[in-house]
């Protein structure tokens, strides 16, 4: 199960990289979802179109392997999809709102920098990915193993 | 060909989220749960990505511009500042607190709740506060 769970999460890192080489091989772009989603909500201009059908595709995605019944999916339960939710709504409101307010500060997220930026080899995408990976670690051991918490 | 060119790429996202079992937010938590029952599989994830997109960028990086664009569009700067790390670090508590960072998040409109939906939305307002507070908008 857990060599499965690493196959499959390898298979799905290709995918995402074979994306971020079509986008930079065809359009010129860096593939952040970050930027590509809010340039689409807040940009004018001519990149809307692209912008649009990229958002289009990414839940096309995952919507094909639940129409097609699959069973390609990884969740940890070992069913599905597209997991649910651990988090209660409050949480969910505040998590979104620093990811929005972090991603759109900071430039990027786990795509721009984790995946476009460490394969570019960018000092900033660099510093931006360890930053945010051990800032989330800390904040779990936090959540859980400090305050007990749901999360 | 543009909007066909992001449709292809926004599908390969989608579907290597998907496959890997990014779009649950457990398998996550349990990645960044270090003092837990760890779960590996986001490493799988991250390296097959940037391998192949450290290959791929190489490749098409030989042509002298994209096939439907002028130029290559990459940032140029390569200094740090507050904005940067101060904002990754608030984007890490968000993803520490949820299990969701914005590919995620959007890719699991398939499976629709109602804390999803509360995070999107958040999720948005915090890229226009962060448009406000920026210096070229």
């Amino acid at each position: 199960m857990e060599t499965m769970s690493g196959l499959q999460g390898a298979l799905g890192g290709v995918l995402i990289g074979l994306s971020a080489t079509l986008l930079m091989g065809l359009l010129g772009r860096i593939a952040g979802i970050s930027g590509i989603l809010s340039g689409l909500i807040f940009d004018r201009g001519g990149d809307r179109p692209w912008r649009l059908a990229f958002l289009l595709g990414l839940v096309s995605g995952p919507a094909l392997l639940m129409l097609t019944g699959s069973g390609l999916g990884n969740t940890a339960a070992g069913t599905g999809v597209v997991g649910l939710p651990v988090a209660g709504p409050l949480l969910m409101l505040a998590g979104g709102l620093l990811v929005g307010l972090g991603t759109g500060l900071g430039s990027g997220c786990t795509s721009g920098h984790g995946v476009c930026g460490l394969a570019r080899l960018s000092p900033r995408s660099m510093a931006a990915t360890l930053v945010f990976v051990l800032v989330a670690m800390l904040t779990v051991f936090v959540s859980r193993h400090m305050l007990g918490g749901s999360v | 060909m543009k909007a066909l060119a992001g449709y292809l790429a926004g599908l390969l996202f989608g579907l290597g989220l998907a496959v890997s079992g990014m779009t649950d937010p457990a398998r996550v938590i349990g990645f960044l749960d270090v003092a837990g029952a760890w779960d590996p599989t986001l490493i799988f994830v991250l390296g097959g990505a940037v391998v192949t997109t450290f290959i791929g960028y190489r490749l098409v990086w030989r042509r002298q511009a994209p096939v439907l664009d002028v130029r290559f569009q990459l940032p140029t700067r390569r200094d740090l500042d507050g904005r940067l790390l101060g904002g990754a670090a608030l984007f890490g508590i968000g993803w520490g607190l949820t299990g969701y960072c914005p590919g995620p998040a959007v890719a699991s409109l398939p499976g629709l709740s109602w804390p999803l939906a509360l995070f999107l939305v958040a999720m948005v307002s915090g890229w226009w506060l962060a448009r406000r507070s920026s210096p070229a908008h």
